[in-house]
């Protein structure tokens, strides 16, 4: 482990790898602050560059850079504007926009940076003892456990994006894995359902799908719903006086330690991640919050603010874990992400850490060095960052619109993904419309080809269906992967039944 | 019925190709040698075939009602008449255009074109500003494009070269 620590340190500070570190947080933080523009999105847009780069370590030091600066810019706009620009950072707003409004907008990015850096720092401590330790169990695991372990991580990727409706998210899951078939697999050296289209002969390319799932729509929204977000306004007021004083460090400072921890093991959990973290991290510090400090919550607490920003950053470097060790992303991001390393021929997965150290150790160290970025370079640098903000939309909405169109084109270098992109952007924002989660369809798109693997090699090495009975733990696995989904509906469904016997009885 | 339910509906109906395709059509090109093994190139799409069905029958026919109170969703289909669908919808044609004139019009003039046009649908009026905008916009990222990641990005309408 210290051979590993060594060779990813000296990795991580050379000076171009600094210099992606650098650069891929301001860059986050610059376009995160947008609306309409996720981590998810950023990240795809960014692959094509980090894939030109031909380093996989330089390439994904750049990406997770992108991906904690666009989690803090998102903080950013969520405490001035209340505008969260990702869903991991709504939390944020609930106290932070209140401290803006009353004139501490830049207490309150300091808190926010302060709690970021934090959160992060102790989920890479986390990550560097618990990474090692679950790639070694990993590798006792066969194609079959393999394959198991991927629909569980599918599953509940599903049960949690579907909240109350499984059902969809399962069937948005489906979906994915049923694109990912399309074009001509390695396995088996024969085109599938391309119908007779030469376009469709290498499959659809997952920075189109990425861009058409979730930039596209979102700025289609902003285009048919001008109110939802309040860009354009330039209403930031003035951020000054940056400094906490020492007594709200240390009422904070227990917030951060707990928020850490819980943040980092919500976001190992498949599916769950950063959203989820910073929500119940909020709850939680206000249930235990006492007397007057519970009744400040929501009305500019700065333990409010504290605890989603630790905890939905600490969330983001758990949900490196599964990625790192399984190679199953926990989440749309980590499956870009993922997505991004297949492209440089790199296999995350247990022997990662073996075969690749420098790759995965300096992935581990650049995200100590991409908290320190944002607490030292991004923080001073806010308040002029967040001049653009202040971008007017007409401007705003056609250059998003122009980014995702260069995303999917430099991937592919062929205008017909462009059409597909449209095509695609169409039907997610029909899907958005009535509720569908999209983000499992990315997920199961890009896990597509590594489950039919999988599966293929448990089947032939098993001479068919038996390799299902012959491990115990593949079939516990795919019992808990079968609980994972059933149980949620059934329990909606029990619920709605005893709701309906008690209308009937009054 | 709601859109979610015709939305499965469409999802059946592409399901239902799909499956027949991977359960009638693929395996009559499979080389006999590859026929003894015990997984062909359509297995796979057979068993999510089938799980797509059941889930997409599920939800058709409304097995499974959300729990608790409805959730307010991120924007609402019922509301349409309030959205601006119309800008919308042109700017998805201007990117299809986009997408039609990069090749013939080269990459500069079409940037230019669908930054400047795409402002103008959404009400930009002031021309000194989105031009020389949208023009210094399209150069550096052409040249990032070109110069930096080396992809190539044809800069000028075919009849220039």
């Amino acid at each position: 482990m210290i051979e590993g620590l060594l060779i990813g340190l000296s990795t991580a500070f050379s000076i171009q790898n600094l210099l992606m570190v650098i650069g891929g947080c301001l860059i986050g933080t610059f376009i995160g602050m947008l609306p309409g523009l996720g981590p998810m999105s950023i990240i795809a847009i960014m692959i094509p560059v980090a894939i030109s780069m031909g380093d996989p370590s330089a390439a994904l030091i750049l990406l997770a850079g992108v991906y904690y600066g666009a989690i803090f810019g998102g903080s950013t706009s969520s405490i001035l504007l209340n505008a969260p620009g990702v869903a991991g950072t709504v939390a944020s707003s609930f106290d932070g926009y209140p401290m803006a409004r009353n004139g501490q907008a830049g207490k309150a990015l300091t808190i926010a940076a302060i709690s970021s850096f934090m959160g992060g720092t102790v989920g890479a401590v986390l990550l560097m003892i618990f990474a090692p330790i679950l790639s070694s169990v990993a590798l006792l695991f066969h194609s079959a456990e393999y394959f198991a372990l991927m629909v569980v991580g599918l599953s509940a990727i599903a049960a949690f994006a579907g909240t109350g409706n499984v059902a969809k998210a399962v069937m948005m899951t489906l979906i994915g894995l049923m694109m990912a078939t399309v074009g001509e697999g390695a396995l088996f050296n024969m085109p599938r359902f391309t119908m007779g289209l030469l376009d469709l002969q290498s499959g659809f390319s997952f920075i189109t799908l990425a861009m058409a799932m979730f930039a596209l729509p979102e700025a289609l929204f902003l285009v048919m719903n001008p109110g939802r977000t309040k860009t354009g306004d330039g209403g930031t007021g003035k951020i000054e006086n940056l400094r906490i004083s020492a007594s709200e460090a240390k009422s904070i400072a227990p917030v951060i330690g707990r928020q850490s921890v819980q943040g980092f093991f919500i976001g190992v959990l498949p599916g769950a991640g950063a959203t989820i973290a910073s929500f119940l991290g909020y709850a939680v510090e206000r249930n235990i919050a006492k007397g007057e400090e519970q009744a400040e919550f929501g009305k500019g607490s700065i333990k409010g603010l504290a605890a989603p920003e630790t905890a939905n950053n600490a969330a983001c470097t758990g949900s490196f874990v599964p990625l790192l060790t399984l190679g199953i992303p926990g989440s749309g991001t980590t499956a870009i992400l993922l997505g991004a390393l297949i492209a440089l021929n790199v296999t995350p997965g247990p022997r990662l850490m073996t075969e690749s150290p420098d790759i995965f150790w300096a992935v581990i160290i650049s995200m100590y060095i991409g908290n320190l970025v944002l607490l030292i370079l991004n923080l001073p640098l806010i308040p002029y960052i967040a001049k653009v903000l202040q971008i007017p939309r007409n401007y705003l909405i056609p250059f998003i619109l122009f980014f995702t169109l260069m995303g999917s084109y430099i991937g592919q270098n062929n205008a017909t993904e462009l059409l597909i992109l449209v095509g695609f952007g169409i039907c997610a924002t029909i899907l958005r419309f009535a509720d569908y989660p999209l983000a499992p369809l990315l997920i199961g798109f890009i896990l597509g080809s590594m489950l039919e693997d999988n599966f293929s090699r448990s089947m032939q090495l098993a001479d068919g269906w038996g390799f299902i009975l012959d491990r115990p733990m593949t079939l516990g696995l795919l019992v808990i992967a079968a609980l994972l989904v059933i149980v949620p509906s059934y329990r909606a469904r029990r619920a709605r039944a005893r709701q309906a016997g008690v209308a009937d009885g009054d | 019925m709601a859109l979610d339910r015709w939305i499965a509906l469409v999802i059946f109906g592409v399901t239902c190709a799909y499956g027949y395709s991977a359960f009638f059509t693929m395996d009559q090109l499979l080389p006999p040698f590859m026929q003894r093994n015990p997984i062909w190139p359509s297995t796979f799409p057979k068993v999510i075939a089938v799980l797509t069905l059941i889930t997409s029958l599920v939800v058709l026919l409304g097995l499974e009602k959300a729990s608790g109170e409805e959730k307010t969703p991120d924007i609402d289909y019922r509301r349409l008449g309030d959205y601006k669908i119309g800008k919308a919808l042109l700017l998805l044609g201007l990117m299809a255009l986009y997408a039609l004139a990069l090749r013939p019009l080269g990459f500069l003039l079409s940037t230019v074109a669908f930054l400047s046009i795409g402002a103008v649908i959404l009400g930009e009026r002031k021309f000194h500003y989105l031009i020389p905008i949208a023009a210094v916009a399209a150069g550096v990222v052409w040249y990032l494009v070109e110069g930096v990641l080396g992809i190539f990005l044809r800069p000028w309408p075919f009849f220039v070269g």
